[in-house]
């Protein structure tokens, strides 16, 4: 019997692992593209619509929405045909795979969310040459298998359309005193209900509508990510200093 | 017997950066003073406003940043003097929050945030106001007129409910402090002149306007002449370099006169140029910030006329009635550039143009 169960329990241990390093490796894609390396905060790339569109929710949530779903279809397909695409042309290849599904996008927008489509003007075509896409696209999706690229590509949209929607709230609570307005033109009629007055301001505070006003706030947003982290740190190591004792030599005494 | 060498510099100034500050914000007060004269309190009303906003952000920030010493740091009198000069630039009757806004951006974010004292690359004070003006364009171009063309008295309890309640005491509301007896709305001298040459006056046509009193604008031409006093007071006791200013009002003068000689009808007269506006405040008191502004005598002269140019053509041609506060901040950003190519020649050293020739 004993013999029998031997090795069956070693293969349940074997397959438990494996899923185990699975679910650890999702996570830690999960890790990158939420906080550690989010394309927004620490990668600083795709400034360009970041800071330029955020100046309300809708208008953040509208081309976040947008790039995410670049981002994973785009992922998906560059890692799909990884091993068909030449080294030397891969580029223009990917750029061109991201260009179709950005018009794709675009017109899906310009069918169904008109409004938004008209906002966004000209940095929704624009995010062909966001580099955050380019950059997962040549970094992780043209070496990685499909699930976990499309599951990267998610992430990583999501980290940006995170970053995307913290400031937008911010710059339209200063700007306007609202959050949400406007975002039955993203939503559809239904979403008019979730247009929220937070202050009542007789007179906008234009410097956070304005593109220098996102640089600001971008910048606290990223000081606070890296305080936090520094606040991580700070805790982390104390507990392994202590392990390590050393005996202090004094010759004189 | 041993010598013992020192190295130079043999003579020390041992003056503080507070005594310095506090000699500054000295040369400022017979501008206040013109100011309180002829347009009331609103300004001083500010200036305290400014103040204690200005000294409550600087003690939590250096706080947060663990300065040591936060007592000598918050008194050593610049963060004062910033406040000092904001309150001086807005209008006199802008709500409180204006004055509490401006100093919390003057001494968070463009000083504090970018290492504190020496370090910030813009002037603080000036930034405050170019945002200020960019996000509040209403109150931030509500001047009041000279207390002698009100009609209606504006003494320091009607003041401080304007600045507080927007209404005075008898429920006049800002829009109504600034009309005239014949019902029109008062601007300053510099503004109503961009208007009035908009509308295809002459300077002459213009100038009639009770705005302008006697001689250049009234009650400006005396805050002006204020100014200038404690500046060359400050200049005489060695406080400032008379480079900067003496090549920006330079600058000023030349390009006003080319103008004003090529067509006298379109273009005010160099004296208007002087005499109104933040001129002399900016030229005195803040284009010599020792921390950003340019350091060598050549970069100070080069700055200086760079900043005279620049204020001339916002004001001729630029979207604002005056462009003290946008010059300043652009010959800020030139002022290292400017640095990097008037460097002095150390003594001993060749320039390189007078070592090939002798080679």
């Amino acid at each position: 019997m004993s013999t029998k169960t031997e090795p069956t329990l070693s293969s349940i241990d074997n397959t438990a692992l494996a899923k185990k390093a699975h679910r650890e490796e999702y996570r830690e894609l999960a890790k990158q593209g939420l906080w550690k390396n989010n394309p927004g905060l620490v990668q600083l790339l795709g400034l360009c619509p970041l800071l330029a569109v955020t100046a309300t929710v809708t208008n953040a949530l509208g081309l976040g929405l947008a790039t995410l779903l670049v981002l994973v279809c785009s992922n998906t397909t560059v890692s799909a045909i990884r091993h068909w695409v030449p080294k030397e042309i891969r580029i223009p290849i990917f750029v061109l795979i991201i260009a179709a599904f950005v018009t794709c996008v675009q017109l899906l927008m310009n069918a169904y969310t008109y409004g938004i489509y008209q906002s966004l003007g000209i940095f929704l075509p624009l995010i062909v040459t966001n580099c955050a896409i380019i950059g997962r696209a040549e970094a992780y999706a043209s070496k990685n298998p499909i699930k976990q690229a499309s599951f990267d590509g998610l992430m990583m949209g999501l980290g940006f359309a995170l970053v995307l929607f913290v400031l937008g709230a911010i710059r339209e609570i200063l700007g306007q005193g609202t959050l949400f307005d406007g975002a039955h033109l993203l939503l559809g009629d239904w979403a008019s209900v979730l247009r929220i007055e937070v202050i009542h301001l007789d007179s906008q505070f234009l410097l956070a509508i304005l593109p220098p006003g996102a640089f600001i706030a971008m910048g606290f947003i990223i000081a606070l990510k890296n305080a936090i982290d520094a606040n991580i740190k700070q805790r982390q190591p104390k507990e392994a200093d202590k392990a390590i004792e050393r005996v202090r030599v004094n010759f004189e005494s | 017997m041993a010598f013992w060498i020192a190295s130079s510099p043999h003579n020390h100034n041992q003056a503080e950066t507070s005594a310095l500050m506090r000699l500054v914000i000295y040369a400022v007060i017979p501008g206040i003073c013109a100011q309180w004269y002829f347009f009331g309190w609103g300004n001083i009303i500010h200036i305290f406003l400014a103040i204690t906003t200005a000294l409550f952000c600087e003690f939590i920030v250096l706080s947060l940043r663990n300065k040591k010493n936060i007592r000598k740091q918050l008194f050593d009198g610049s963060a004062i003097l910033t406040a000092i000069l904001l309150g001086i630039c807005l209008p006199a009757i802008a709500p409180w929050w204006i004055s509490i806004i401006g100093a919390i951006f003057a001494i968070v974010i463009v000083k504090q945030l970018y290492g504190g004292l020496g370090n910030n690359p813009f002037n603080p004070a000036m930034a405050a106001y170019v945002m200020l003006l960019i996000s509040f364009p209403l109150q931030m171009t509500s001047w009041q007129p000279p207390l002698a063309l009100m009609t209606i008295d504006l003494d320091l309890a009607n003041t401080l409910s304007v600045i507080f309640t927007d209404f005075t005491k008898e429920g006049y509301s800002v829009e109504q402090l600034r009309t005239s007896v014949d019902g029109f709305t008062m601007a300053t001298p510099l503004d109503t002149l961009k208007t009035d040459i908009g509308l295809g006056l002459t300077v002459f046509e213009s100038m009639e306007k009770s705005i302008f009193g006697e001689n250049f604008a009234l009650g400006w031409e005396w805050v002006n002449f204020a100014f200038l006093i404690g500046g060359v007071v400050l200049i005489a006791k060695k406080a400032i370099a008379w480079q900067t200013p003496l090549s920006f009002l330079l600058s000023l003068f030349i390009c006003s006169f080319i103008a004003y000689s090529i067509s006298p009808d379109s273009s005010a007269s160099t004296m208007f140029h002087w005499l109104t506006g933040g001129c002399m405040l900016g030229a005195f008191f803040i284009l010599t910030d020792p921390v950003s502004g340019a350091t060598s005598t050549k970069g100070r002269l080069l700055v200086g006329a760079l900043a005279g140019l620049l204020v001339y053509l916002i004001r001729t041609f630029g979207g604002y009635p005056d462009g003290i506060a946008f010059a300043v901040l652009l010959c800020n950003m030139a002022a290292p550039l400017i640095d990097q190519y008037t460097r002095p020649r150390t003594y001993g050293h060749q320039s390189k143009k007078i070592q090939g020739k002798a080679k």
